[in-house]
């Protein structure tokens, strides 16, 4: 029997120090194999008087139950560390950058447009587009602007012709509605408007507009507030943003107002070069519409009131993003529409 | 419109601070564009005294004098020509702080002087440095310059809007302050001028319906060298007016007080009677500034018996103006409707305070009391003697006051909030409106007559607005609209601009917004077959026409980034483009306006990155993403030539056969032209074709496995993959399912006429295995095909 207790300890020697999983296999083969030595050993049993055999198989079985564990046990290990050694092989640098494409960004005229016409939409007003060139009629006559009228100073227009024109603000689309369709609506018209300005940081002969409408039995100076006050909390996204409307005049609206914001750059502290210390910034233009207006476009004053209003989406671009020259906004450069992804 | 503070208060007072009047001002709907200090704060400048004048020991030029600041006497050298004993000057004591230096003692040619006697310019009031600003007698000496001169003042500047001309003079900017406060407003003791002889010009109303009204009056014997006084310069100063001469200065105060333009001839160089008559056109006016003008037909002239002689209501002419040695004036203060003055003056590019304020209109019943206050300065001023005030009128003519009928109910419907009688009367009463209650009517209402000067008052909506902006729009309330709900359309058959700009910024696509208006020259290279639309009034000939393509914005938006370092460019815009259609001439319906979207890719594919090919991009980038952009699926790119584009690298395309736009390489030359640097590819599609979807109707996905057979064939190089498609979509069958085309080869091994084109076939029944024999015998098909119809071969 010293022969299984040696072959025992040499074959848990071999596996202790076996560190390949091939060569543990190996030992498997060597000891537990068919021709193995432990299996061997079973062999031998027939030579030994018949009453010995019990006791003798049981301690080889015992020995082989023991080498087959400790085969097993190593395999594990070494197994568990081959695999972690293969993870630890592929490991990555997951901080590198990833692969191809990144995205483009909207331009963040267009971003402003979109929570503009967002809001909007969301009280049911609808987005009618119009013709950007324009005839004299709609962007002026029908808006209570007849030529030579003093306000027109106020549109420094590009003229194609006497009478066609680049439209001056988006209002046309205003009046192109009101002809054709019966009220009660509610509109925004988005677009693109002109005026003979030089781009400097605060112009741009090329610029957009937003201009609302709403024709209805009851809409009054009070809803008009109501909707402004609310929509541009909702733009600058502070709920007690203070709201200020101060008379002012537009042929096309009576009364007017303009609207102003507490200055979100400095909230009224003062010493502000965005609101030049006011404290306010002049953000839109509103009013009820002119009954003249209304009538020059087939809707019976009387019956219908409107409310109107127009803003400028640089302007709110400038304010909301901190955009500080207007000329950015035609430039392209994409290390600034960049920013807007 | 500029005004001194002081000015304002000299009318009306109320117990407000600058900054509250101002504010006060704004919320009125005047709005306060800016308020400045009337001068620099002065310190230590007082009224001085000159006891005596002795020449200096040393200069010819310079004066040692004695001068008074009250208490004490100082010694003080002075250059100025005018320095004599007893007359009152400004003077700066040593330590004084006058604009930019601080006075110190000093020694001038060896004489110690204390302190500096100071001209006009010197206290920062007017240009004058010809000698000392020689103060009133009765100036008390000692008192301090600011006080005295009343420079503790602010300039406050609005910004009137067209409707308020009748602010453009203190008498409307004050009755709308005592309006506000609810005070009475304070108007300068005005009384007729009696005449001292009976010279008159007399007036003939030719055009009554532009020249209604016209007040004119002799006065003789004016010292035009008299000095205006002070008091009267510094109002002048601080509305921006310089004083010139006493009959300018007064014409010019009465506007800015009065808020009625006057105009003031030579009486010695008037020929005949006065006509305001229309001009016939191309008559010759050689005006005050000295321009010659030919009169356009339309024009209000004023006229005698040598022609005309004046712009009305915006310019004077130079035959007749007042000059130097003038001592007989004839003045005039006349009603020109807005209508006769509106647009003229821009017409012949001259802004005029007279002009601005005519075509917007001004009291039409002021100008007697104009007249009667100017000749009453003036005699105080420059002496003279008057003739009588003649006022020619044509009163048919003159606006009529409007009775406009105001109801309570629409008040209330209007603003959203019931105001009480009681408090609508009141504000018609502030307002010096008259009113009567409305006899014949149910319903609440007045009959409201509004003043001469509150001319814009015509309707209903007119006293609204005033209503509204004396309660003050912040006292109105805030309510949200009421309305019916209604859906708004939501059509599945055409996709959003906003989807398909998100597509795109998925896609590295950045969006670009360029000018409408663009280089005539640099568009034309790139499409010289488009009309383009002119502007008459272009800024630059860089902006000089309308764009009939938005791809030259998208090159200029590409070269200035290469320009800056980036390379690497995706950008898209979305945006009208204006075509003249037809020869006849331009009008608002022979111009096309579409909206497109157009795409320019250059540089490399990918940014630059360890992981990242270093491949720039080709054709093929772009293609795909127009595919993903659009849908593959009815979309046809026929190779074709086009302008700008390089020939081979350029395609039209078409979805659902319908021409969509077009696609290629940026021809080398026109790259040149603007600069480019690296091959760009543009493409440029119409928007609205391009939103076109259809409502999906979905196939049953079959249950049976499929089946692909790959196989390779050699075609010529002529021949497209759209032919290679069709042949093989014609005749492989019903089963086919996919056809794809994974490889094309050209090169080594191959005939350099011909290509070799790898091609995956997929087959799949929808209710069935289908059978390798029924495989073999389509793809036999389809070899046979290719083979008769393409000359294509098996490799």
């Amino acid at each position: 029997m010293s022969d299984l207790d040696a072959l025992r300890r040499e074959a848990l020697a071999a596996v202790a120090s076996a560190s390949e999983l091939a060569e543990i296999e190996a030992l498997r083969v060597q000891y537990l194999g068919k021709k193995g030595a432990i299996t061997g050993q079973l062999k031998t049993l027939g030579q030994l008087p018949e009453a010995d055999r019990p006791a003798a198989g049981a301690l080889i079985n015992q020995v082989k139950t023991e080498v087959e564990a400790a085969i097993n046990a190593r395999w594990q290990a070494q197994a568990a560390i081959a695999e972690a050694a293969k993870v630890e092989a592929s490991a990555i640098d997951v901080t590198l950058p990833g692969r191809g494409l990144q995205r483009g960004a909207l331009h963040p005229v267009s971003l402003v447009l979109e929570r503009i016409e967002q809001f909007f939409h969301s009280v049911g007003f609808e987005s009618v587009v119009g013709p950007e060139i324009e005839d004299d009629y709609h962007n002026f006559e029908a808006l209570n602007l007849p030529a030579h009228h003093p306000a027109r100073a106020m549109h420094d227009t590009f003229y194609l012709t006497d009478s066609v024109l680049l439209r001056t603000h988006t209002s046309p689309v205003q009046v192109r509605t009101m002809e054709s369709r019966e009220p009660p609506f509610r509109i925004i018209c988005p677009g693109k408007t002109y005026r003979v300005d030089p781009p400097d940081p605060s112009h741009l002969p090329m610029f957009h507009q937003v201009e609302g409408l709403m024709v209805d039995e009851h809409c009054s100076f009070a809803d008009l507030k109501g909707m402004i006050t609310e929509f541009l909390r909702v733009f600058f996204e502070r709920d007690d943003l203070k709201v200020r409307f101060r008379p002012s005049y537009f042929p096309f609206t009576e009364p007017s107002a303009e609207v102003d914001v507490q200055c979100v750059h400095c909230s009224g502290a003062g010493h502000c070069r965005v609101c030049s210390s006011t404290g306010w910034l002049e953000v839109m233009g509103s009013g009820m519409v002119h009954p003249r207006v209304l009538e020059m476009s087939g809707i019976d004053s009387e019956k219908y009131l409107g409310f109107a209003f127009g803003m400028g989406p640089e302007r709110l671009a400038m304010l909301r993003y901190g955009v500080s020259d207007m000329r950015h906004f035609v430039e392209n450069d994409l290390r600034f529409l960049e920013q807007f992804q | 419109m500029k005004f001194s503070e002081q000015w304002l208060r000299e009318w009306v007072n109320p117990p407000l601070s600058t900054q509250a009047l101002v504010s006060q001002i704004t919320m009125a709907g005047l709005e306060v564009d800016g308020v400045e200090p009337a001068a620099a704060i002065l310190s230590q400048v007082v009224v001085g005294e000159i006891l005596s004048a002795e020449p200096h020991p040393n200069a010819d030029k310079l004066k040692v004098c004695t001068v008074s600041s009250g208490p004490e006497s100082h010694q003080v050298v002075c250059g100025a020509p005018n320095a004599r004993p007893g007359i009152k000057v400004p003077f700066a004591l040593v330590g004084a702080k006058l604009d930019d230096f601080k006075i110190k003692k000093a020694k001038l040619r060896g004489v110690e002087s204390f302190g500096m006697l100071c001209s006009e310019r010197e206290l920062g009031l007017s240009e004058n440095h010809e000698g000392l600003m020689e103060l009133a007698a009765d100036a008390p000496v000692g008192a301090d310059i600011n006080g005295y001169l009343q420079l503790d003042d602010r300039i406050i500047e609005v910004d009137l809007t067209p409707n308020r001309s009748d602010c453009l003079g203190i008498i409307g900017l004050a009755r709308e302050t005592g309006l506000m406060n609810n005070l009475d407003v304070c108007m300068p003791d005005i009384q007729p001028v009696a005449a001292v002889h009976n010279d008159q010009v007399a007036v003939h109303l030719a055009a009554p319906e532009g020249c209604p009204r016209f007040v004119g009056r002799v006065v003789r014997g004016v010292n035009l060298t008299a000095a205006t006084p002070l008091w009267l310069t510094e109002k002048l100063r601080r509305s921006g007016i310089r004083s010139i001469d006493p009959v300018v200065d007064v014409t010019n105060y009465i506007m800015l007080e009065l808020n009625q333009p006057m105009h003031a001839y030579d009486l010695n160089r008037l020929t005949g009677d006065i006509t305001v008559r229309q001009s016939i056109g191309g008559e010759q006016l050689t005006l005050l500034n000295g321009s010659e003008t030919t009169l356009a037909a339309g024009t209000l002239l004023i006229t005698d018996a040598s022609g005309p002689i004046g712009m009305a209501g915006i310019m004077g002419g130079a035959s007749t103006a007042v000059q130097s040695d003038t001592q007989d004036i004839y003045l005039e203060a006349a009603f020109f409707a807005p209508i006769a003055i509106a647009g003229r003056a821009r017409a012949y590019a001259m802004h005029t305070d007279a002009g601005h304020r005519f075509e917007r209109g001004v009291d039409y019943e002021g100008q007697v009391r104009a007249m009667e206050r100017a000749t009453q300065l003036l005699l105080s001023i420059a002496g003279g003697h008057p003739g009588p005030l003649v006022d020619t009128v044509s009163e048919a003519d003159l606006p009529q006051a409007i009775e406009v009928r105001l109801r309570a109910a629409r008040v209330a419907r209007v603003l959203g909030m019931v105001i009480d009688d009681a408090d609508i009367e009141n504000i018609l009463k502030r307002l010096e409106f008259e009113f009567t209650v409305d006899p014949n009517s149910g319903d609440r209402a007045w009959l409201v007559q509004s003043p001469s000067h509150r001319f814009d008052i015509n309707i209903e909506a007119d006293l609204i607005e005033e209503i509204s902006r004396i309660i003050g729009y912040e006292a109105l309330p805030v309510t949200q609209p009421v309305a019916t709900l209604s859906m708004l359309e939501a059509t599945e058959t055409q996709s959003s601009d906003k989807r398909l700009k998100q597509r795109l910024i998925d896609r590295g696509y950045s969006e670009a917004i360029s000018y409408s208006f663009v280089d005539s020259e640099l568009q034309h290279r790139l499409l010289p077959d488009a009309i383009a639309v002119a502007l008459k009034n272009p800024l630059s000939s860089e902006m000089s026409v309308m764009r009939t393509t938005l791809v030259g914005g998208l090159l200029k938006a590409l070269v200035h980034n290469q320009n800056r370092q980036q390379s690497n460019v995706r950008l898209f815009e979305m945006g009208l483009v204006f075509h003249q259609q037809g020869e006849k001439a331009l009008s608002f319906d022979a111009i096309a306006q579409q909206e497109r979207l157009a795409l320019v890719l250059s540089g490399q594919r990918f940014p630059e990155g360890w992981a990242n090919t270093s491949d720039l991009v080709d054709f093929f980038d772009l293609k795909g993403d127009l595919e993903a952009l659009l849908g593959a699926q009815g979309l046809i790119f026929q190779a074709c030539e086009i302008s700008g584009l390089q020939i081979g690298q350029s395609a039209r395309i078409l979805k659902d056969n319908v021409p969509l736009g077009q696609i290629g390489l940026l021809e080398a030359s026109v790259a040149d032209q603007f600069d480019l640097r690296a091959p760009a590819y543009v493409a440029e599609i119409d928007l609205s074709l391009a939103l076109r979807q259809h409502v999906p109707t979905v196939q049953e996905v079959s249950k049976y496995p499929f089946v692909r057979r790959d196989i390779a064939i050699l075609v010529a190089r002529s021949v497209t993959a759209t032919a290679v498609r069709s042949v093989i979509e014609m005749s492989a069958g019903d089963a086919l399912l996919h056809l794809k085309l994974f490889d094309v080869y050209m090169g080594k091994g191959i005939d350099p006429n011909e290509k070799s084109v790898g091609l995956g076939l997929t087959f799949q029944h929808p209710s069935r295995t289908l059978t390798d024999e029924e495989i073999n015998t389509a793809m036999a098909e389809v070899v046979q095909a290719l083979a008769s119809q393409l000359q294509a071969q098996l490799r």
